[in-house]
């Protein structure tokens, strides 16, 4: 460190441009939240808490959360054990390594709604490949059970190359003695696997989890263009309902009150795997 | 034999990351009558109409140059944000360092939607709506505590000794990191940018609500491709194909860097 600068003037921008767009936002939307704010008819009134307390009898508002909480369990839980598996099949030496290693990110690299506009395809009842496939009749987008499935797999698709590619940066750091270590001791690969691996992969795994969950948490782009939010609402999640709330009713200030729940929400989930990883690493 | 299941797994993994978009190259290129028809998977009279399509009467050059302009704008003013950033929080003295850092950081954990609402009011205010600038600001500014993060560690690994030895030589701060960081952190700032690139390209919320027809860029315009009679699939597929094209010689070039990128920070930290 040095002391005569005054650093002050290099972070300066950074930190007034991000306060500017970011902080300020945050506390107007909860000004909004306390507002009945309806941007054509340029109304703008207060109204303390009513629009929460308007919210915790909102069974749209309920059924939103279910999918969010339902979405964002299945997903995380399956990109990271795919993912798990995929890391250590790609953590060995093997020709291509470089190529198979571009194609796995590929689906991470592109845009969530180009990626949700190729599995519309693929899903089409009439003639989509899936069906075509399987020989089967399934109406994958139009049927609420199948569809929140359906958003969940591309969702699927789509992150665990990211899962991947920190996990097998998480398994190269782990030192290779110890693993010969546990072979001259006649260790079984499920044990060497349990034993050093996976304790010693944890806080990597931790990371992910909290990226992983933050990001499904939100997620907004593959169900609006995959669904819309349907079939009858069953994939309409929370994010997906204050933008029709914000947009196409244009109640600012209803929508903004969801707002502040989907805020609300990540930060008990950050806060809750922060706790978990202050834990995990003993200083 | 084991061999034989490692290969067979790994084209099982190849297969299931490649596969959609192989199946959007094949559809790009079938006739309209054979779209809405399986059999035949693969067609036996390819064409380019939907190709033709898409850039003629779709204006899809036009989005992508929004696009373009867009993420570059992003990637130029958020590598020159942060890298000054990084510069004084990793060499300088700056008082409150590691909350301001923090700050930055819980900025990407901020959900889009909880900040699209005032944006959109204070964007209207700007008379900014429907322009690309607006998008160049909200995009920069949520790139920022990457760039941040990445270039702030990265900084970090140069040793002191450099400044030190500059400033003895009597150059002023701001030419040590022009002169002498930036150079040197080449690699870095080469990630960044490409990260950065990556998620303005594909960022969709703000896009959508802050754009409505000139300055829409490519996933909105994806999203809100409609034919006159039915669903243009066909065009939606060409279009996909051309948009992901860049992005897949992209991450050929780089993976490396991208793996580095998204690597930074998650395991060390």
């Amino acid at each position: 460190m040095i002391n005569k600068d005054r650093g002050i003037r290099y972070v300066a921008p950074a930190l007034a441009v991000l306060l500017l767009i970011t902080a300020y936002p945050v506390f107007y939307v909860l000004y909004l939240s306390l507002h009945r704010e309806l941007l054509i008819f340029k109304i703008s009134k207060f109204i303390g808490p009513d629009n929460f307390f308007f919210l915790f009898q909102d069974d749209r508002f309920w059924n939103a959360l279910k999918n969010t909480v339902y979405f964002s369990t299945l997903s995380v839980s399956v990109e990271l054990a795919l993912g798990l598996c995929i890391a250590l099949l790609l953590n060995r030496s093997f020709r291509l390594k470089g190529v198979t290693r571009a194609v796995v990110l590929l689906p991470w690299a592109i845009p969530t709604v180009v990626s949700a506009r190729m599995w519309e395809l693929i899903f089409n009842s009439d003639f989509g490949v899936l069906n075509y496939l399987l020989g089967a009749h399934i109406n994958w987008l139009g049927s609420p059970s199948w569809a929140i499935h359906a958003a969940i797999l591309v969702d699927i698709w789509k992150t665990t190359p990211f899962v991947v590619i920190l996990l097998t940066a998480g398994l190269q750091i782990i030192p290779g003695e110890l693993y010969r270590a546990a072979r001259t001791d006649g260790a079984g690969a499920w044990k060497v696997f349990r034993t050093i691996t996976l304790p010693l992969l944890l806080p990597v795994i931790l990371v992910v989890l909290l990226f992983r969950t933050l990001d499904a948490f939100r997620v907004f782009d593959v169900i609006y263009v995959l669904t819309g939010g349907g079939p009858a609402n069953a994939t309409e999640t929370l994010s997906l309902y204050a933008y029709k709330i914000l947009f196409q009713t244009l109640q600012f200030g209803y929508g903004s009150a969801i707002s502040v729940m989907v805020f609300v929400c990540t930060g008990c989930i950050s806060v809750f795997y922060i706790k978990l990883m202050t834990g995990s690493t003993p200083r | 034999m084991k061999r034989t299941l490692f290969y067979m797994l790994l084209f099982a993994v190849i297969f299931f990351c490649a596969a959609p978009f192989i199946w959007q190259i094949i559809t790009s290129l079938k006739p309209s009558g054979e779209l809405t028809s399986l059999p035949p998977l693969v067609s036996m009279n390819p064409t380019a109409e939907h190709f033709r399509s898409v850039i003629y009467r779709h204006q899809l050059v036009r989005f992508i140059l929004n696009s373009l302009i867009v993420a570059a704008s992003t990637t130029g003013l958020s590598l020159l944000l942060g890298s000054l950033c990084s510069f004084g929080l990793a060499k300088l003295k700056v008082p409150f360092s590691s909350p301001i850092l923090a700050i930055m950081l819980s900025v990407s954990i901020f959900p889009p939607i909880a900040t699209v609402s005032p944006l959109f009011i204070f964007i209207r205010a700007l008379g900014l709506r429907d322009t690309l600038l607006a998008l160049v600001i909200t995009h920069t500014v949520f790139s920022l505590p990457l760039s941040v993060w990445i270039l702030t560690n990265f900084f970090k690994t140069i040793p002191d000794d450099i400044y030190h030895a500059a400033r003895i030589d009597g150059c002023r701060s701001f030419h040590i990191f022009y002169r002498i960081m930036i150079p040197l952190s080449l690699p870095a700032i080469v990630t960044t940018a490409i990260l950065v690139f990556i998620f303005s390209w594909n960022e969709f919320l703000f896009a959508l609500t802050f754009t409505s027809t000139s300055s829409r860029t490519v996933p909105v315009a994806i999203t809100l491709f409609a034919g006159t009679h039915e669903i243009p699939l066909g065009e939606i597929a060409a279009a996909s194909v051309i948009v992901t094209a860049p992005i897949i010689i992209l991450v050929l070039l780089f993976q490396r860097k991208i793996v580095a990128g998204l690597t930074s920070g998650a395991i060390k930290g």
